[in-house]
């Protein structure tokens, strides 16, 4: 990257609600310093301009669930230097994953009169299933502080800084009771990729798993202690099968129950 | 036989994926097609078989834009089904987040979605070099919309707090006192932002539309009222399946509406402008007259101010429900499950979205059916498109497609809700 050229960014869309992209303009107070230090060269929901590959830095939203987004997500990567995941569809297939454990054709003909106009693929899968990806930022939604720290972490040649333990550790950083321990409230906590600053725990409920499975977590553990706080064995099944259902640790953790 | 075509084929600036395509015989459009692309997700089809709880948490992910009004929809229609009414300072509290969640999504749309039209930006990033104060002022104030959200809901996108019956906690006086002033600022920068607007260039564009939104014999419409046209229509939300019909048609992966027997019709701010225009608090009638608006506005062009007029509304309005809060002993209500059904129908920031339940005796969802405000929209926007193609055919093709591009952005389309997707494509042969 040349020393005088601003860094080109570019951001895509594929299966999602748009609200990861959001997260970039709701970042009100940082956008115009933002938009100095890189040129937007391919953003869609905010901009009519179009300047052409390759780009710097590519984020990508949203989860493969159709034969036309299957073949696009290659023309991104190889359109990008770096290719960031944004959000829980794209890093692990999102809500619409759901889909991966029921009959597509049925889900189909509920939604749609006529389902051979649509087109749509068995399974929603997330990114890093289809080409490399070169770094993921989890949530549903992303927290947009994060964001920022990974576009100026990748500005600045440096790793980014987004712990990958347990949202019981926000808990404790913020100095809020252990719902579960307290209130005997059942909480995804233990078992939950930090960065949304825990919020749930603060507003009296238990976390319910918005940022997917931290690294190595004793899912069945905490489903043992649910199980002892009265959740019935089906109900766990969908605790564990929601916007992070197709992620491998809660996706088995779903499993488990399933009879 | 003169024949061309318009083409877009990714539509900038709305959300989600969509695209636009018009094809021009002499001087006739004989057809216009909005291709809606986005990858359908099935949320009716993966809320069967969830918990009544989950549902709120469920469809926020429609829409990262307003996931307030999916919340909103999703708990009144679910408590319809349960016989229960949130009422006093909890139904207030929920007027006060959606207000937020007006502030927000129409700020977003005005100012950097909607304002670099009528200027000749690409964005609203390259309209900042020319106009910084113009656009920090709306980047505040899309904060200030965010803030009530983040408050009340816990974050901006997707808010966690609400549920059925209420909320999981409710603030306290104290937590609240921050926003009144915030809200004042927002209260002038508003007022700003309709001058502005109103001094933008409007092509002279007037349809007589069919108008539909809610109407309320106390308040600006949010969450409750009954639905209502300029032409007799007048029901309760619960005989809306009587009168709308939802149809699939082969170019759109969202369904599109319509009134019965009477054909394509027009929600969101505008419907709401003309049908609730004495709800307005005063000071944004006033500001209407400033604008040069009268209670009535056929020209979709000009929603860039009536959005601005709501904004000035919802910050009125927010500040009237901080200065009688109270926190409500309860957080929410106890929801009795029974095996029911239930509907709802509340004003999104782009229009009435509606939602019906059935509920097994478990609090088990059997059926879901959502009908978002853009789907409702999509034949309006391409009935404008033909009537205002063949007037500026003599525009070079660029500027002919960026005018229709404009003309689909005046209703704010959310593809995401209506499926998720748009491209323009005119055909001039």
């Amino acid at each position: 990257m040349s020393s005088t050229r601003k860094p080109k960014l570019a951001v895509w869309k594929f299966a999602s609600c748009d609200g990861c992209q959001l997260s970039l303009l709701d970042c009100e107070d940082e956008l115009l310093d933002l938009a100095g230090e890189l040129e937007i060269a391919n953003f869609a929901e905010a901009s009519r301009a179009l300047v052409k590959s390759p780009y710097d830095l590519s984020l990508v939203e949203g989860s493969i669930t159709t034969p036309h987004d299957a073949e696009r997500i290659h023309q991104v990567r190889r359109a990008s230097k770096f290719l960031i995941t944004i959000g829980a569809c794209a890093t692990a297939g999102g809500i619409q994953a759901l889909r991966n454990f029921k009959d597509v054709k049925e889900f189909i003909s509920i939604v749609y009169a006529t389902p051979a106009y649509i087109s749509t693929l068995s399974k929603s899968t997330p990114i890093a299933d289809h080409v490399r990806v070169d770094f993921e930022l989890r949530g549903c939604p992303i927290n947009k502080h994060q964001l920022v720290e990974v576009i100026s972490a990748f500005l600045n040649g440096r790793k980014p800084n987004t712990p990958s333990h347990s949202v019981c550790v926000e808990c404790k950083r913020r100095d809020t009771v252990c719902v579960m321990v307290a209130q005997g409230t059942p909480c995804l906590g233990p078992v939950t990729h930090a960065g949304c600053g825990a919020i749930c725990p603060s507003y009296s409920r238990g976390c319910y798993g918005c940022f997917g499975p931290m690294e190595t977590p004793n899912t069945k553990s905490l489903s043992d202690w649910w199980l002892g706080l009265g959740i019935k064995e089906q109900d766990l099944l969908r605790v564990f099968r929601s916007f992070n259902a197709a992620a491998g640790p809660f996706r088995r953790e779903s499993e488990r129950h399933e009879h | 036989m003169n024949t061309k075509t318009i083409k877009v084929n990714y539509l900038a600036r709305v959300e989600g994926e969509g695209g636009l395509y018009v094809k021009v015989r002499d001087d006739r459009v004989v057809d216009v097609k909005l291709k809606i692309f986005e990858p359908p997700r099935f949320f009716e089809a993966f809320l069967r078989g969830r918990n009544f709880v989950e549902v709120p948490d469920i469809t926020a992910r429609i829409c990262g834009i307003c996931p307030i009004a999916y919340q909103m929809s999703a708990v009144h229609a679910i408590e319809d089904a349960f016989g229960i009414k949130v009422d006093g300072q909890l139904r207030a509290l929920r007027r006060l987040i959606y207000c937020g969640e007006w502030i927000e999504s129409h700020t977003l749309h005005v100012y950097m979605l909607h304002a670099p039209d009528f200027l000749g930006y690409q964005d609203a990033i390259a309209m900042a070099k020319d106009h910084g104060g113009v656009v920090r002022r709306g980047l505040q104030l899309k904060k200030v919309g965010n803030e009530i959200v983040r408050l009340l809901g816990g974050r901006e996108i997707h808010p966690i707090n609400v549920r059925v019956g209420g909320f999981y906690k409710v603030p306290s006086r104290g937590e609240l006192a921050g926003l009144e002033e915030r809200l004042k600022w927002g209260r002038d920068a508003a007022l700003e932002t309709i001058r502005w607007t109103a001094t933008m260039p409007f092509p002279d564009f007037e349809q007589d539309y069919l108008f539909v939104a809610l109407r309320h014999p106390g308040e600006y419409p949010f969450n409750e009222g009954r639905i209502v046209s300029n032409r007799a229509l007048d029901i309760p939300v619960g005989q809306y399946e009587d009168h709308f019909l939802e149809e699939q048609v082969k170019h759109s992966n969202a369904l599109h509406s319509v009134l019965k027997q009477q054909g394509p019709y027009f929600v969101g701010p505008m419907a709401r402008y003309n049908l609730n225009f004495d709800q307005l608090s005063p000071l944004a009638q006033e500001a209407a007259r400033d604008a040069g608006l009268t209670p009535v506005c056929r020209n979709p062009f000009k929603s860039i101010i009536i959005r601005s007029l709501e904004i000035l509304h919802a910050c009125d309005e927010a500040l009237r429900i901080l200065s009688q809060y109270e926190p409500p002993e309860e957080a929410a209500i106890r929801a009795p499950v029974r095996s029911a059904a239930g509907c709802a129908c509340t004003e999104a920031p782009r229009g009435i979205l509606y939602h019906r339940y059935r509920i097994d005796d478990q609090g088990t969802i059997l059926e879901a059916k959502i009908v978002p405000p853009t789907s409702q929209n999509l034949r309006v926007i391409e009935q404008d498109l033909s009537q205002f193609v063949p007037k500026f055919l003599t525009l070079p093709e660029p500027e002919l497609g960026w005018r229709c591009e404009q003309a689909v952005r005046n209703y704010d389309p959310c593809i995401s809700c209506a499926t998720h997707f748009l491209k323009l494509h005119v055909d001039r042969g």
